[in-house]
Order: C-alpha cells, then structure tokens, then sequence
C-alpha cells in the first residue's frame, strides 16, 4: 500500500515536471489551436498567439490552461459553439470569441462547461455569441472578468449571457453583459455567488433566478434592461447593495420576486424603475436599509405575500410608494422613512408619532382599473386621496407605518 | 387694432388684479422652490397652481372684465371700427396681459429652479390652459348679459374642466372596466384642455410610472414628436375653436 | 342718405321696429318722435350697427351697412346714457377717441362744444367721478369732434343745464346750416320747434308718418310742434 502510495506520487510528480508550453502562431511549432490541444497533456499550458483562428469546435478534455495572447480571436463563424470544456482545472484565458453558431435545437453558446468542476474562463471578450458562458453542471467555477456583448432583438432568436444550470458553487465575478436575452440567468443553481458584474441592456431580465437556493449577488448593476431582474421559486438569497436602475416598460420590475422565501435585501438602491420591488408569493423576506427613490411604484406587494419585513428604508420621491391588489396585510413596515409623510413629531425622538400609509386610494384604484391611469395627479384623485386618509374604505386598514422617521436615514 | 389693444392692455395692466396674481404666483414658486428640499415635490405643488388655480384666475378675471368693460364695447361699437377687431383686441390683450403675468409670476422662476425640459412644457402649458380659458371666459361672457349669470357659468366650467369632467372619465372607466378603454381615454384627454396638459407634463416628469402598462399608451402616443405637436394643436384648437364660437356670436350681438 | 327698407326687430316677443322705412337726406333736421318704448332707440342703433335687424335693410351712402363699418365714420352719435371705461379721465377719452378715428384720415377736430360747455379744466377727472350732466356734455362732444356728415342725438338735451342745453342748440343750428343730416329724439317737443324741418313719428315699432314739419302744421292747424303732435296723438286714440 505505502509503495503504491509512493509511486502515486512519483507519477505525479513527474506528470508536474512534465508541463509543457504549447505555442500557437503563425511563426509557431502549431498552427492551429486544435492540433495544440490534441497532443496537450494534463498541466500543460496552450498559448495562442494574436490572430483570427477558425478552428470550428474547440473540445478541451484535458486539463489543461488555454491561454490567448493580446486576445488572439476565435471565430465560430456562425455555425459552431466555439469552446466546449469537458474537463476539471480548466483555464481559458484572454481570448476574444465572436460569432457563435446560432441554433433553437442546441442552445450554442461561446463557451461551455460541460460537467467538470474548478473550471476557470476569465479576462474574455465574447462579442456576438448566441449563448455566452454556459455552465451545465459545472461545480466551484470561477467566471471572471469577460466582457459579454450580444445583438439580440427578439426574446426568442437570442441566448442568455452567462448562464448556469444544475451547477453548484459558481462565482461570477466583475463580468459584463449586456444585449443577451437574460444577462445572468441561473436554474438549478446553489451556493453560489454574483459579485461586481454589470449587466445592461438585456433584452429580458439582467439577472433571472430559477429554483436556484442560498445564493448571493452582491455589489452588481442592473440597468436598462427590458423587465429587471427576477427572481423565482428559490429560498435562501441574499441580495446585497445592489443597484437597480432605468428598467422601464409595462412588465418592468427593478426586482421581480416570486414565490421567494427566507431571504434577504439589504442596502439595494432602486432608482427610476416602473416598479422599484414587485412581490408575488413571498414570505419570511427582510428587506431593510434600501433606497427607493423615482420608481413609479417603490413597492408592489401582492396580498399574496406573508411575513415580510419592511424595515428601516428610504422611499424618496416615487409616484407611489407602496401600491398593492387586496386588503389582507400580513407584512409589517416598520422605521421606514416616507418622504410623503405629514404627520408630527412632538416628543422629538425623529419617530412620527402618527402612522403613515404609504398606500393611497389612487394606487388602489389604478391597481384594480389601469385605465385611470389618465386621472394620474388630477384634482380629483387628489381629493380622493385626501378624503380616503381621513376615512380609509378602499385602502388595506393594516398596511401602514406605525413609526415612520422624520428624516431620511444615511444610506 | 393695435391702438384698442394698447387701450385694452394698459387698462387690465394697471388693475390691481392682475398684478396681484403676477406677486402670488411669484411668491408661491419662489417658496415652493425654496422651501421644499426636493424639487420634485415643489414641482407638484406647482403642477397644481398651473392646473387648478391658473385657469381659474383665467377666466373669473377674464369674465367680470369683459362684463365691466360693457360701456367701453359699446363706444367702440358706435365707432368706425370692425367688430372683429374690437373683440379680437380684448382678447389678444387679456390673453396677452394674464399670460404676461403668468409668464413673470411663475414661468420665469419654473424656468431657472425645474429641469430644463419639465419647465419649460410646465411653463407652455401654463400659457396655452390661459389662453384656453380666456377664450372660454369670452365665450360665457357673450353669450349671457346678466353679469351674475356669466360668471356663473363661467365658474361652472372651470369646475366641469377641473373636477367634474374626471369624475365622469372616472365612472366610465369603472362602468366599463372589463372593455379595453385605452382609445377611448386618448380621446377623452383631448375633450379637456386640463387633462391633456397634465399628461403632457407628467409625460416628462413622473417618466417612471407612465412606464406602465396604461402609462404607455400616452407615452406612445404624445411622448413621440409627432405626438407633443397633435397636443400642441389640439389645445390652440380649444383656444382658436372657442374663440371663433364667442366672436360670432358677438358679431350678431345687441348692445 | 340714410334710407332703412322695412327694418324689422324683435326682441324675444315684443316687435322693436315693425316694417320701418325712411328716407332721410342730407341738410334735414329730423325729429324722431314717439311714446316710450316705441323703437326710437332701436332705429337708432340700427343705423349704428348696433342692434342687428331681423329683416329689411339699411343703406347708408347707397351701401348697405350690414357688414360695412367704414361708414360710421361720417356719424357722430351722442347716445341717451353716455357710459365710458369708469377709470379712464376725460381728456383720456377724448383722446382714445381721437387716436381711434384720426387713423381714418380725419385728422382736424372741433372742438368748440369742449369748449362751450368748459369741459377743459375738468379733463383730469375720472368718469366715474362725474355727474349725469357733465357725461352728457362730453357725449355731445365726442358727437360733434370729428365734424360728422350725419349727427345722431339721442335725447340730447336731458340731463343739461339750460345754459348748456341753449349752448348745443346753438351748435346743432350751425350744423344744420353747414347741411348735415341730423337725427334728433327728444321728449322735450318745445326745444325742437326751432331746429328741426321733418317729423318721423313712431308707435309700436311702426312709423306712423313722416312729413315735413310745414306739412304737419297744415295738417293739424298748430304752430307749435308739441301741440301738433299732441292733436296726432289724439286723432291716433
């Protein structure tokens, strides 16, 4: 056993000492990327001069690093998937991929992970590729730094920019994405992280979360995209001093929730969306210490939702700062502050000492009819309004602020 | 004409009205400018001036001038001078002074405290919803020639224009909830002058929640280029329409 | 001059002016005669513009004056209750006035009723401030400042002082024999024997007759015009 142990080791070792650098180029012992990785051992590092290589499929089954020099460009020429990774330790690195085949059979993507772990792709430009970095059971990948540009027009004709399934431990990290269908799209994804990626512009969503549990993206942007950023039926997500900007249109959200539970917003800036939050299904969320400020609605929350916790926000000019569709309340605020807010403060200690009610008629009104949506800040709705404060009938009795701040909180 | 104009114009701009409306409408942008920490919030405060009390300053003041003015009407009638030009001439010079004091009172301070593109369509509603009424005001005017009548009337459209007209927009809308109705709520916009203004402003101030499903119907349709001008026209149609009615009527008139 | 062709008015049910025609020239003094509410005024204002006939016409010059305007130029009206803008002074009316119709080319006035009547030292007071008397007496005149072709006076005399009264008189007596067409109503019938050469009586909006003043004496055998017209009014019942 110990002499099986010992040349184990032997073999190891020799293999380490055995990596190789493989050159790619014009003037070089490989002219073709292909021909490199098909005499690459484990450990060796392939490394590719600048040029344009049109080299179809690229299969790595080795472990090996695949290293671009002043990112040499890879043309898919509109027919193939461009790299397919299918084995651990991978590195691909410094590469400028364009052109990816485009197919509703196979989603065909720049590059792909195919079930391997501790796969690296960083430091890429991918540039018209249909599906951008596709992990499929992919396990402790780091994603880093590539900068991801799509054409798409249709929702249908185009693919997501990085997306993951059945994948577990991801990190994705300071990528950017924007012209893609989804710009981070996750199904079936775990214990994962999304930290400083920007993603503009996409046509559906710049983040989608599918069935996807304990996860945290933290510190990105998501600006301009068709509908926000949405995330379903998962548990356990943190969400964190993220950005949510300009996501304008009839079914835009800044943040979409639905069916979530056990999770947690903390320090998010919602700016300028059509609605800052949307809530469907919640429950057991916390959402404290964000900033709504110049949505159209700061916060839509379906009579759906249960236990969340609205605390110690800011909602600062928005159209309406809490719109919802029923009477039954069963979420609290609480120490938000409402800069539509007229009550007092006598004793002084920065707590109104009336509640607010962030809903007002009119909100309930447009919820129920869109149509009055042409009344927006007429006279009369104005009246209504007022009228409703003092006598509520048609807004939720339990749907209020018992200690709004006076002033806003630092955030 | 232009001599009556003068005479209408001087007249109107030393009555002490009118420069009362110019102070408070100056100290009342100035304070919502300086007072409210955020703009946006001093904004819809004057969105209400300009909507509400705008008009009706318009054409109560409007109404009792004319109404006042019934001797000096009926000399000019006795004199070498059209008809026409004559009720033109007040009109052109109340329309012209109100604006004026519109235009000092709130458009300047609009102009230099609100973003560049709400000040300026918040200060082009302002003139044009003026002008509106002042047409409407000459209209009543015209058509009773009891003084208490006229104003009446004239009150009770502002109010129709103001309030009412919504609130029967609103009732349709809850009448016929369950049909698509956003054809009909583009139509109806351009049956009042004040509707369409307010969505007009709204189209570059509340940006966001026009955004939404309703929102973009208006968006689509008056936020375009072509949209803005169809608005434009649509409300110096009000002004030229209602005009053209009350100096026909004033053409056949006894005095 | 001034020929009106079966001018009819109604105001709601009660007929105005029922089928009136007449033909005035230049160089007469007529006298517009009738109870009231017998449409004088009304026929006044026709031939101004001011109240619009419901039927017939009226030509001024040959023109009809339905639409015209440019004829009121050669009128100078003194109206029966002389309203003005209340915060406007005397000389202020006097020269809106003027600067109204200079621009027609008419650019010397006379200005001796101002004058006669002493309105000079009174030019800075407002309208408003003034008495029934003194409006008048500006009414007059702003009738005779342009030196019109057609003077129309409504009641010209009501309201004056007997001094100032005798001052118009004069003056209306100097137009007539410089030949200008003067249209005079009055309830006063005694100051009208002097001035006037025609009679046009009206009753219910109806002309009753129109003769010359000669004509009328013979027919009623009176001198005096009040008396004359008196002796119609009895025949009339």
């Amino acid at each position: 056993m110990r002499c099986l142990t010992c040349i184990l080791i032997l073999l190891l070792y020799i293999q380490t000492a055995a990596a190789r650098t493989l050159k790619v180029g014009r003037q070089q012992a490989f002219t073709t990327i292909a021909a490199a990785i098909a005499v690459a051992q484990n450990n060796d590092t392939v490394l590719v001069e600048a040029g344009i290589y049109r080299e179809k499929n690229l299969i790595i089954s080795r472990s090996i690093v695949l290293l671009g020099l002043n990112h040499p460009e890879l043309d898919g020429e509109k027919k193939y998937e461009i790299i397919t990774i299918r084995a651990d330790n991978v590195v691909v690195d410094g590469f400028k991929l364009s052109h990816s085949g485009v197919s509703s059979l196979d989603d065909l993507a720049g590059i792909r992970i195919h079930n391997c772990h501790n796969v690296t792709v960083r430091n890429n430009i991918l540039d018209d590729t249909f599906f951008g970095i596709y992990s499929q059971l992919g396990i402790n990948c780091t994603i880093e730094n590539n900068k991801l540009t799509a054409y798409g027009e249709a929702e249908l004709q185009s693919g997501n920019g990085i997306h993951c399934w059945k994948s577990d431990s991801m990190k994705i990290i300071a990528n950017t994405v924007s012209g893609h269908r989804d710009g981070i799209y996750f199904e079936f994804v775990t214990n994962s992280i999304i930290w400083r990626n920007d993603s503009y512009n996409n046509i559906r969503y710049g983040l989608h979360f599918m069935f996807s549990h304990n996860d945290a993206y933290i510190t990105n942007i998501f600006r301009n995209n068709g509908a926000g950023v949405a995330v379903m039926y998962s548990h356990g997500v943190k969400m964190i001093h993220n950005f949510f900007e300009k996501n304008w249109g009839d079914a835009a959200y800044g943040l979409l929730l639905k069916e979530i539970s056990d999770s947690y917003i903390d320090g998010n800036y919602f700016n300028e969306n059509t609605s800052g939050i949307y809530m469907e299904g919640t429950s057991r969320l916390e959402v404290v210490q964000n900033v709504f400020s110049f949505n159209g609605w700061g916060m839509k929350i379906q009579a759906s939702c249960m236990d969340n916790t609205i605390t110690r926000n800011n909602f600062q000019s928005n159209t309406f700062d809490v719109g919802t569709n029923g009477s039954l309340v069963l979420n609290s605020f609480e120490q938000n502050y409402w800069d539509k807010y007229e009550g007092y403060d006598l004793n002084r200690d920065n707590t109104g000492d009336v509640p607010y009610r962030p809903v007002s008629m009119y909100s309930m009104i447009v919820e129920k009819n869109p149509a009055a949506m042409m009344l927006f800040r007429s006279f009369i709705t104005s009246l209504l309004d007022r009228s409703e404060k003092i006598l509520p009938t048609l807004t939720p009795e339990n749907l209020k602020d018992d200690h709004p701040l006076m002033k806003p909180l630092p955030l | 004409m232009k001599k009556i104009i003068k005479y209408v114009f001087t007249d109107i701009l030393r009555n002490k009205i009118v420069l009362g409306y110019t102070a408070f409408l100056l100290v009342m942008s100035l304070s919502v400018f300086n007072l409210e920490d955020n703009t946006s919030k001093g904004l819809l405060s004057l969105l209400n001036v300009v909507l509400i009390i705008v008009p009706l300053v318009s054409v109560i003041f409007s109404t009792i001038y004319i109404y006042n003015s019934a001797e000096f009407v009926e000399l000019l009638v006795s004199q070498p001078l059209r008809r026409k030009h004559i009720w033109t001439s007040l009109y052109t010079g109340l329309a012209g002074s109100l604006s004026l004091a519109f235009l000092i009172g709130a458009g300047v301070p609009i102009l230099l405290y609100a973003p560049a593109g709400t000040g300026a369509v918040m200060t082009g509603m302002g003139l044009l919803l003026t002008i509106i009424f002042v047409s409407i005001a000459l209209l009543a005017a015209v058509i009773t020639r009891d003084k208490a009548k006229g104003i009446g009337m004239a009150i009770f459209l502002w109010l129709y224009f103001a309030l009412l007209f919504d609130g029967l927009v609103l009732f349709i809308l809850f009448q016929f909830q369950d049909y698509p109705l956003e054809k009909f709520m583009l139509v109806a916009t351009a049956f009042n002058p004040i509707d369409l203004s307010r969505i007009m402003i709204l189209l570059k101030m509340d940006i966001s929640a026009l955004m939404g499903f309703t929102g973009a119907v208006f968006r689509d349709f008056f936020g375009s280029g072509t949209g803005f001008i169809i608005a434009i026209g649509i409300l110096v149609t009000w002004a030229a329409v209602l005009f053209w009615l009350s100096l026909r009527r004033f053409n056949r008139k006894d005095l | 001059m001034i020929i009106a062709n079966n001018v009819s008015k109604k105001f709601g049910r009660l007929k105005a002016l029922d089928n009136v025609s007449v033909t005035c020239n230049n160089g007469e003094c007529i006298a517009l005669i009738g109870p009231n509410g017998s449409g004088k005024t009304t026929f006044i204002k026709s031939i101004l513009g001011m109240v619009m006939p419901d039927q017939g016409f009226i030509t001024f010059n040959g023109k009809n004056i339905l639409h015209d305007w440019q004829y009121r130029r050669y009128i100078g009206y003194m109206p029966q209750i002389g309203r003005y803008p209340d915060n406007m002074t005397i000389g202020q009316v006097f020269n809106m006035m003027k600067d109204i119709r200079t621009g027609s080319g008419n650019n010397d006035t006379d200005e001796s009723l101002v004058d006669g009547f002493g309105l000079k030292p009174l030019l800075q007071k407002r309208m408003r401030t003034l008495s029934g008397g003194t409006r008048q007496k500006v009414s007059a005149s702003l009738a005779f400042l342009f030196k019109p072709d057609v003077l129309i006076l409504d009641e010209p005399t009501a309201g004056l002082d007997p001094v100032a009264a005798e001052v118009l008189k004069e003056k209306i007596l100097f137009e007539k024999s410089c030949g200008r067409l003067i249209l005079i109503t009055s309830h006063i019938l005694s100051e009208l024997d002097d001035l006037i050469t025609q009679v046009i009586y009206m009753q219910d909006g109806q002309v009753k007759f129109h003769k010359k003043l000669e004509e009328l004496q013979k027919d009623t055998g009176e001198q005096k015009l009040a008396k004359a017209i008196a002796a119609v009014m009895k025949r009339s019942v």
